[in-house]
């Protein structure tokens, strides 16, 4: 299987990654050669099979829909990289 | 003997005979970190202040007589663990600026315990490698041969335990990456069933595979620390509500009648020579312990390295979404709007095995190619599942090795992505399985270590545990000490 340079460019925008055209070659031979490993999986008789999405197939437990977080906005946007009068800052969206 | 080389237990005597004061034995560590760790690099942070006060706290809460089990015992976290107002990058430049606001219940019930952070541990970048190459710090070596790789993504944990940097460390694993840098390094690890130790704090891979553990010298030492890693948790929606044991409870237990399976698809094609006779030897040595052993089959092993290159990035290209450049996290210079922020921050924050990853993950979600990937992967998942479940009903345990090969050189890997992802070929199958399995040194080959791996049914961690312990009544494997460190 192979991904050609637009389908790179494309996962590469859903993904929100930027990246150069000089990588896109050598994307499309990873991402390439990890899809033929993937494609491995085609050998296998899966007919009736129910897919598992937990490994011992525990149901999610649930919580009553209360408050349990108290606010901590100061401590948390000490990580961030831009903040005005407690707010985030990113580029402007809305002109 | 020196401080380094001793057990959990010894150490605990010393510090209730009052023979070594928990500040003594932080200085001791950090001397050695000081002076090995410049050529290992198998810590990002060292956390001498941290360690020292809490040190000396231990030491007032022993002089009061308030000591439990690891109170004044220094380790070492993983840097994936959240610590409180210290950096947790893992590994990872994207977090190269991030201090945790809050503990990973892992280390808040390790902090409770008493014991003495040392530091955070290198790391594969967000857990997603088996050299601990991809790190942002660079690579840890392997303190065995520094011109090995000591195995990932939990390498800075194994080499630090090998080099007796620190007495124990926390690991995770997702795919191997407790049991493989074990086996790399020649220490022991456990990674328990899944939900058995809370992920809250956790920073997340593949959250459906993830599960911390402990890693250590020994597999009492292993049993010890689990004993404070484990329990329920409600700040994880996925943390088991099955009652925890006293794991160091059934160490010693008498091994006689124990069936042991070897699975038939762990020693065949691509398995190393030198491996497979240490296997070999460390079967033996359970048969003279009263062990009976039967070839067993696992027949859809082959498939797990596929199923687990779609499941793993699914979910990592999920959960690392969240790193965009507005709330935490790496931020790029002068964005010119909303998207060039977030593709430019994540481009420059994430490194190349990463970023393969999201992309991988990112592809099997979208539109269209969802049933064909992500849901066969699942349906697979199930087949393998129910192969371990058909033999561990007629075995107690299953046997063989954690890697294929031993540590590879430095610089080898990362070339050729495909071939380092099914170097994990025994270690994946378990964690799509969600069982426990343990890595423990069992001899050397190409002047390296092997690790044997044990893998277990749900939740049968103390078994685990105590074949582990009996093995090392008998043996003298896992007290090897690379001469460079000692």
């Amino acid at each position: 299987m192979m991904i050609a340079p637009s389908e790179v460019k494309k996962i590469a925008r859903l993904a929100r990654l930027a990246i150069d055209e000089a990588e896109v070659a050598r994307y499309a031979q990873d991402l390439s050669s990890i899809l033929d490993l993937v494609e491995r999986m085609n050998q296998a008789d899966t007919q009736g099979v129910e897919p598992m999405a937990h490994p011992l197939d525990m149901a999610q437990r649930l919580r009553p829909d209360v408050v349990t977080e108290i606010n901590q906005r100061e401590l948390f946007q000490l990580n961030a990289p831009a903040v005005e009068d407690g707010l985030f800052l990113v580029p402007k969206v809305i002109e | 003997m020196s401080l380094h080389q001793q057990s959990i237990a010894e150490l605990r005597g010393m510090l209730d005979r009052k023979e070594v004061s928990s500040v003594e034995l932080a200085q001791h560590f950090l001397a050695r970190i000081k002076t090995h760790d410049p050529v290992l690099n198998s810590f990002i942070s060292v956390t001498e202040d941290e360690a020292l006060n809490a040190a000396l706290a231990a030491d007032h809460r022993i002089a009061a007589g308030h000591a439990g089990p690891l109170t004044g015992i220094p380790l070492a976290h993983k840097d994936i663990f959240c610590t409180l107002g210290v950096k947790t990058s893992c590994g990872s430049r994207m977090l190269d600026n991030f201090v945790a606001p809050y503990n990973a219940t892992v280390v808040e019930r390790l902090n409770q315990a008493g014991t003495v952070m040392l530091g955070k541990l290198n790391m594969d970048e967000f857990a997603m490698g088996s050299t601990s190459e991809s790190s942002f710090y660079g690579p840890t070596k392997n303190p065995w041969d520094l011109s090995a790789v000591p195995g990932g993504s939990s390498g800075g944990s194994a080499a630090a335990l090998a080099a007796g940097l620190t007495p124990l460390a926390t690991g995770t694993d997702t795919g191997g990456s407790i049991r493989q840098p074990a086996a790399y390094c020649g220490v022991t690890g456990l990674k328990p069933t899944y939900g058995r130790v809370s992920r809250y704090g956790m920073i997340a891979y593949a959250s459906s595979l993830d599960q911390g553990g402990p890693m250590a010298r020994s597999a009492e030492d292993c049993a010890w620390l689990l004993n404070a890693m484990v329990g329920f948790d409600a700040l994880d929606s996925t943390c088991s509500e099955q009652p925890v044991e006293d794991y160091t409870a059934k160490l010693d237990n008498d091994l006689s009648g124990l069936k042991i399976g070897l699975p038939r698809e762990y020693f065949g094609e691509g398995l190393d020579v030198g491996v497979a006779r240490v296997i070999d030897e460390a079967v033996a040595e359970f048969r003279r312990l009263g062990a009976e052993v039967r070839e067993v089959s696992l027949p859809n092993s082959e498939l797990a390295i596929p199923a687990y290159y779609v499941i793993a990035p699914a979910e990592a290209s999920s959960n690392l979404s969240r790193y965009d450049g507005v709330r935490f996290g790496h931020r790029c210079e002068a964005p010119k709007d909303l998207v060039d922020l977030y593709e430019r921050s994540r481009a420059e924050g994430f490194g190349s095995e990463v970023k393969r990853r999201i992309m991988i993950g990112t592809y099997v979600l979208s539109s269209g190619y969802y049933d064909a990937y992500y849901l066969k992967a699942q349906r697979i998942r199930r087949l393998i599942a129910d192969d371990f479940r058909r033999v561990l009903s007629e075995v107690d345990v299953l046997m063989g090795p954690v890697a294929p090969h031993v540590a590879p050189d430095l610089g080898t890997s990362l070339k050729d992505p495909v071939t380092m992802y099914l170097s994990d070929i025994y270690t994946v199958p378990v964690n799509l399985a969600g069982l426990p399995a343990m890595s423990i040194p069992a001899g050397f080959a190409h002047g390296r270590p092997v690790g044997l791996q044990i893998i277990g049914r749900a939740f049968d961690e103390a078994r685990l545990l105590n074949i582990a312990h009996r093995f090392q009544q008998v043996t003298n494997w896992h007290r090897q000490f690379p001469a460079a460190f000692a």
